[in-house]
């Protein structure tokens, strides 16, 4: 039997098939808590700050309604809005980058 | 339910006045019954063309496929609705949109159901989910497997809580059945919504491509809500819930492929979990599948694990459960003397065998299911380990990994292992081990039983030397090497007494059938509870 991918384990090269849930799996990359994504497509009732805004950790930053719910979106640490992505209306999809912000670094 | 069978005149016959016409003569009434008969069994032409336009049989066909001929006998044919909210008042549907009632299969008796989408699309009402309840509750109580054949369009709208309240008595009586009678789904048109729990209770769900159509929310209401554009087909199709989410068991091109597979598992299992399954005449496996031909002696080296219990089964006869899901290990039932066992080994041939979320979840229900039903188990282990990844960890392979150590120590069935290879580290003891109740353990003289390979090992334990020798990688080999000699073996483990025979492979058949047939008896007496808590 000649298969041609290999799987690394422990030092040891096994040959083998890769499923292809195995093969399509997403690297994990660690999450920059400044960067606000939606938690569930729907759509931008509302936007609560803009470019230059400094906000408190707890502090709302838009309303997103989804499921029926008016979801509101809150900074996740002290610092300013750098970028701010979305405007009232918009429809965005589960994950989409809705807001950036810097923290201030008096509060690390 | 009594009230249920109190039948109001039905529109669609001659109603009659007691008072003025005179009684009917036994012919009369012979006549008047086969009109009825007729009525509520004959198909009506333009839905059962909208049937056959999809490739999908007719209910009352499907039965007559799956079971033996002339066996179905048909209960609760004169079953109405008493809904008359929305105009259902005047709304006539023959044997309200299910058929009920008991057959065999090559002549093992089973229950059976199966919803007509052709009557009111096949939606389900009160009347029509106590026809179902009814026929599960004989079931249960007869002691014979149950078969539901799925295709509705979901509740009964009309009949509102009604409907809600027919879906929640059929869960609770697949619940009451498990482990009591073998319960069987097939899925052969849509099962949405609430629907999809009862299949999802059963032991085994079949699907067919193009006709089964499974989820919980459909894509009209993803597409509203999420904005996301999916096909029924891409979203909870045949290929998808075998392949994917691991719902279903076995998958198949056609209703009559199907059919056969339905047939073929109820001769692997039992009537219900007081009887062992009927046995069948022992037959020799295969001569040409030869054990030792089939593993390469090199551990990283892959393999069929599949021709391995082919080679020890009768007839080489291994009926395969969730083939397309989590490939990376096999289950499936098989017969050792005519008796049927069932069979869980890891498949180097897929990510080289490791143990991960899915192959311990799909392990661990089939395992449950044989301990249930009085199958022993025969399980061959060759596996590097666990699949290391940020995804796994975060999929929850500690609690998933958990159910399949629960498993297998909660079963009381006869229990044996054969190591083949490789049995590393957590691998080794969640493949059915001694420590975990296993009554035979027997290894191939190619085993490796150890808490890694020999690479990773020397690497670690050598690794300061390594790092400072004139020549690291001579000195790395010379470690890998020394290792292997003194651990990569089945003997440390047979000298401890972990492994109770180092056997060579053309013995496995042997030792395998002697060690069932002096289990046959076995009886473990375990602490009184009202039920375990497993990781689930």
């Amino acid at each position: 039997m000649t298969i041609r991918q290999t799987f690394l384990l422990n030092d040891t090269a096994y040959e083998t098939t890769l499923t292809r849930k195995y093969a399509l799996r997403k690297p994990y990359a660690p999450k920059d808590p400044g960067r606000v994504a939606a938690i569930i497509p729907g759509l931008i009732l509302e936007v609560l700050v803009k470019p230059g805004d400094r906000v408190r950790r707890g502090q709302s930053l838009l309303v997103l309604e989804a499921m029926k719910m008016q979801n509101h979106l809150a900074a996740p640490l002290d610092g300013t809005v750098q970028e701010v992505a979305p405007v009232p209306g918009d429809t965005v999809a589960k994950g989409q980058l809705l807001v950036v912000l810097r923290r201030d670094p008096d509060t690390v | 339910m009594g009230q249920l069978f109190e039948n109001l005149p039905n529109p669609g016959f001659q109603a009659r006045n007691p008072s003025k016409d005179p009684p009917m003569s036994l012919p009369r009434k012979l006549k008047d019954h086969a009109a009825r008969h007729a009525e509520a069994t004959e198909p009506r032409p333009e839905a059962a063309r909208k049937q056959a336009a999809q490739g999908k049989l007719l209910a009352r066909e499907r039965i007559t496929a799956i079971l033996d001929p002339f066996s179905f006998h048909e209960y609760d044919l004169f079953v109405e609705h008493k809904c008359s909210d929305f105009g259902m008042a005047k709304k006539q549907l023959p044997g309200d949109g299910v058929i009920t009632g008991t057959g065999t299969i090559l002549g093992h008796p089973v229950a059976i159901y199966a919803q007509d989408f052709t009557v009111a699309g096949g939606s389900l009402g009160l009347a029509h989910a106590r026809k179902i309840t009814k026929i599960m509750d004989h079931a249960i109580k007869l002691g014979i497997p149950l078969i539901g054949i799925n295709d509705s369009g979901g509740a009964r709208i009309q009949e509102g809580v009604n409907s809600l309240a027919g879906y929640g008595e059929i869960f609770y009586r697949n619940t009451l059945a498990s482990g009591v009678i073998p319960q069987i789904s097939i899925i052969l048109g849509p099962c949405a919504g609430g629907a999809v729990y009862s299949p999802a209770l059963t032991d085994f769900v079949f699907v067919v491509d193009q006709i089964s159509k499974m989820f919980i929310t459909g894509p009209e209401v993803i597409k509203t809500v999420l904005g996301e554009e999916i096909s029924m087909e891409d979203l909870g199709g045949a290929r998808v819930q075998s392949e994917i989410s691991g719902n279903a068991h076995f998958y198949a091109e056609s209703e009559a492929e199907c059919f056969e597979q339905v047939k073929r598992l109820v001769t692997f299992i039992p009537w219900n979990n007081r009887k062992k399954a009927d046995p069948f005449g022992a037959k020799a496996p295969d001569a040409a599948l030869d054990l030792e031909r089939i593993i390469p002696s090199e551990a990283h080296r892959p393999y069929d694990v599949r021709d391995v219990m082919r080679a020890v089964c009768d007839g080489s006869d291994f009926m395969e459960v969730q083939e397309l899901w989590a490939a990376n290990i096999v289950v499936g039932f098989a017969r050792m003397d005519g008796r049927t066992v069932g069979m869980v080994a890891n498949q180097p041939m897929v990510l080289a065998g490791v143990l991960d979320v899915d192959s311990s979840d799909k392990a661990a229900r089939f395992i449950r299911f044989c301990d249930a039903f009085q199958i022993p188990l025969v399980t061959f282990v060759d596996l590097p380990g666990y699949l290391p990844g940020v995804d796994q960890e975060h999929a929850g392979v500690i609690r998933h990994g958990a159910k399949l150590l629960y498993a297998y120590s909660e079963a009381t069935v006869p229990k044996i292992t054969v190591i083949l290879r490789k049995a590393y580290g957590g691998g080794y003891i969640a493949m059915c081990s001694r420590h975990l109740g296993a009554d035979f353990v027997f290894a191939w003289p190619c085993a490796e039983i150890a808490v890694m390979g020999p690479e990773g090992a020397a690497n670690i334990i050598f690794k300061g030397e390594i790092a400072t020798a004139a020549d690291p990688e001579a000195f790395r080999k010379e470690k890998v090497r020394e290792y292997t000699e003194k651990f990569a073996s089945p003997y440390v483990a047979a000298a401890n007494g972990h492994v109770d025979a180092v056997i060579a492979p053309r013995q496995t058949r042997d030792f395998l059938l002697h060690a069932l047939e002096i289990s046959e008896q076995k009886a473990e007496q375990r602490p009184a509870r009202k039920h375990g808590v497993p990781p689930f």
